[in-house]
């Protein structure tokens, strides 16, 4: 915690804060559906105004701990409270959620202005507050021109919108988006993703996001918590996320990484040694861990945390040597396959900071791979 | 080895195109050859079909309904006469010297006008058939929900069991009923051994009798189509519904009510169309002042051998369904046009 910024740190990072009183509380949650438990003592807290993400894969229960919020479904065991009240009785039609579906579900003999009403509707609010939120809203998410449309005139980023709009006219406690840039192309995805963010600064509404899509879940969220199996594996910034993954299946899932079997050699308090047969060589790392002496460890290196060069380098660690196998060329960035003696391939990415006429590195070309004794992530599971 | 490798030169002549065995030419191909275009020939066959077993029926039921009446064989005047009597014989060679000329009436229509037993039968039909269209509704649409909303296996039991009275015939369905509506049937019987009535309700031919023959035959055809379209419904749309704040019975009038529509038009004309021209169910169940537009038609065709007024009679329900059938079709086109 930074010392001469300390309330800036608690309005943004709540969770860091053990005085927060968090906005959702999800106690020791299951769901069983038959034998196949679905989702397995779950316990989060998300805090007012955050935008958390489930990040998964499918089937690892991110949507139904989603619909158990929303009231779908009922937890086998567990509490779940949202702005200290419990939900346990509360029907979907009377919870302070709403939610956007992955499908959108949208009311398809109803005018994008009488989807985007129908929420109001059921509050019975007068028809002029009812107008001049749906025209507010609809003129948010920019689909005025389009109100009174239904829904298979509209395009499939228009209709993303209008259920959003439809989400977040209520002003709900807490919005649940399923999915939400599923459907989109990859331009739209990035505009909207600007836009739901913009929407959640603009009106403080916290947001709870299901995606599979860990580039999604990384520039949305405030904080991410991955999920396997039904559990929560991992809950952290994007940041600590994607920099210091618990274990393998966390780095793995979250961008791509290359892991290094291999076992300890000195374990201290400023550095560890990793002997690698697998990277054919040895890994210095400039923090230490608290392993058993000898204990099997899996060492991370993210493929851009990786410097490559055809000198042939001959450093005691931190230095391992292949040939390259595979070069894509992305526009932005190369990405190098290098195929280690050991027989291991590694996977290397490079910015392009000159235009390629003068690519250096070339197929079947002898590369030596270096990195910084502070980039590798040493995991024990 | 070497003489395998190198191209032998007949075959790379050939060796890009695909050759048709001679022999195998396509359905198509023939088609062709005879000059019929194959995309036509797929709506010819339905096309042919209707104007051979539709169009040509009706064309001389038209025909007879302007004709008049005649104690003849066949009994009803020809639609062309010979002005030139010396030429009665041969109408061939009247029509060549040009003196063959229409003979048309107008007769039978003016009977369906003038005649008010004819004009209650009628509407007598129209009402009937439309309480039997609602009361199928009212009974069908819960029936083809509660389908819909079951599991698959016990959906599929119950669409047989919707389907099973279909194996018997329908007249024998019909005459059924007789059994259990008369004086001394089986209902009547049942409430008189609990003491719930001690003189038989007076239930067969009746007004009533009419309608509970008429729901029981044609409730399937109501059924089916409204399951149809329930059973493809996006259930998600209830989840947003009640997301949104609406209960679930509400939802299901906001929701799924609107959303069957189709069903429930298709499922209305399938009862209500045959229901008008129903004839054997008023005439097994019906008494004898239950008067329908297709009870008639029989009696003025069979007994009193009266074509034309009898083909005035189909002629005009005819016109009187078009309007129905014109409404479903232009829902339907609509339908269409909104897609999904």
């Amino acid at each position: 915690m930074p010392a001469d910024k300390p309330e800036h740190h608690h309005t943004e990072m709540p969770w860091n804060d053990p005085d927060a009183e968090p906005y959702i509380r999800i106690e020791n949650v299951t769901k069983k559906f038959g034998d196949f438990v679905a989702v397995n003592d779950v316990s989060l807290n998300v805090y007012r105004g955050e935008l958390f993400s489930l990040l998964g894969g499918s089937g690892c229960g991110k949507t139904t701990l989603l619909r158990m919020l929303a009231g779908f479904e009922e937890p086998t065991a567990g509490k779940i409270y949202i702005d200290g009240i419990d939900m346990a009785d509360i029907p979907p039609y009377n919870r302070p959620t709403n939610m956007m579906f992955q499908s959108y579900a949208l009311f398809p003999h109803m005018t994008v202005e009488q989807n985007v009403a129908f929420g109001l509707k059921q509050d019975k609010r007068p028809a002029s507050e009812i107008r001049d939120r749906v025209a507010a809203i609809l003129d948010m998410v920019q689909l005025t021109q389009f109100m009174k449309r239904k829904p298979h005139q509209l395009s499939g980023g228009q209709r993303q919108r209008v259920a959003l709009a439809r989400a977040l006219v209520k002003a709900p406690k807490l919005l649940l988006l399923d999915e939400p840039l599923g459907a989109l192309d990859k331009k739209l995805r990035e505009a909207t993703q600007f836009e739901i963010m913009n929407i959640q600064d603009k009106l403080g509404i916290t947001f709870i996001v299901v995606t599979h899509d860990q580039e999604e879940a990384m520039t949305l969220s405030t904080r991410i918590g991955v999920m396997n199996q039904g559990q929560i594996v991992q809950i952290g910034t994007p940041q600590e996320i994607y920099e210091y993954p618990h274990n393998k299946q966390v780095a793995d899932f979250i961008g791509s990484v290359n892991l290094f079997e291999g076992w300890m050699l000195e374990d201290e308090a400023d550095h560890v040694l990793i002997e690698s047969e697998e990277a054919g060589g040895r890994i210095y790392v400039d923090h230490g861990i608290s392993a058993a002496p000898d204990a099997k460890v899996w060492v991370a290196l993210r493929p851009e945390k990786i410097q490559i060069e055809r000198e042939d380098r001959d450093e005691p660690y931190n230095c391992i040597k292949g040939t390259v196998t595979g070069i894509a060329y992305m526009g932005n960035l190369s990405i190098y396959l290098v195929k280690l003696d050991s027989g291991k391939e590694v996977k290397v990415t490079m910015p392009n900071q000159t235009r390629a006429a003068e690519q250096e590195i070339g197929w079947d070309d002898r590369v030596s791979l270096t990195w910084h004794p502070n980039s590798p992530v040493i995991l024990l599971s | 080895m070497a003489s395998n490798t190198e191209p032998v030169p007949g075959r790379a002549s050939t060796g890009g195109r695909l050759h048709r065995a001679p022999g195998a030419a396509s359905i198509g191909h023939v088609l062709k050859a005879m000059g019929i275009q194959p995309r036509l020939a797929v709506i010819l066959i339905p096309y042919i079909w209707l104007i051979l077993f539709f169009l040509i029926p009706f064309l001389i039921v038209l025909i007879i309904s302007f004709a008049q009446l005649r104690i003849a064989q066949p009994p009803y005047s020809p639609l062309f006469i010979c002005t030139d009597p010396t030429l009665a014989d041969s109408s061939w060679t009247c029509f060549l010297q040009g003196h063959l000329k229409p003979d048309l009436y107008t007769q039978a229509y003016g009977y369906l006008v003038a005649e008010p037993l004819y004009i209650k039968a009628y509407w007598n039909s129209v009402v009937t058939a439309f309480w039997s269209t609602i009361l199928c509704l009212l009974i069908g649409y819960p029936m083809a929900y509660g389908m819909a909303r079951s599991s698959p296996t016990v959906r599929n039991a119950l669409l047989m069991l919707i389907v099973l009275p279909f194996w018997t015939s329908f007249l024998i369905r019909v005459y059924a009923w007789i059994g259990l509506l008369k004086n001394n049937g089986v209902i009547n019987n049942i409430l008189i051994a609990f003491h719930v009535i001690s003189d038989p309700l007076p239930m067969m031919n009746t007004q009533f009798a009419v309608y509970v023959g008429i729901v029981y035959s044609y409730l399937p055809f109501m059924i089916l189509p409204l399951y149809a379209n329930l059973e493809k419904m996006d259930l998600t749309l209830l989840e947003a519904a009640a997301d949104l704040g609406c209960r679930p019975l509400k939802a299901f009038f906001k929701i799924t009510v609107p959303l069957s529509f189709p069903g429930i038009v298709a499922g209305s004309m399938l009862v209500f169309i045959p229901a008008v021209g129903e004839y054997v169910i008023p005439e097994l169940l019906g008494g004898s002042n239950t008067v329908m537009i297709g009870r008639e038609l029989v009696n003025v065709f069979f007994e009193n051998r009266d074509w034309p007024t009898a083909s005035a009679i189909a002629i005009a329900v005819l016109v009187l369904l078009v309007v129905p059938i014109t409404f479903y079709q232009y829902y339907q086109n609509k339908e269409a046009e909104a897609g999904k």
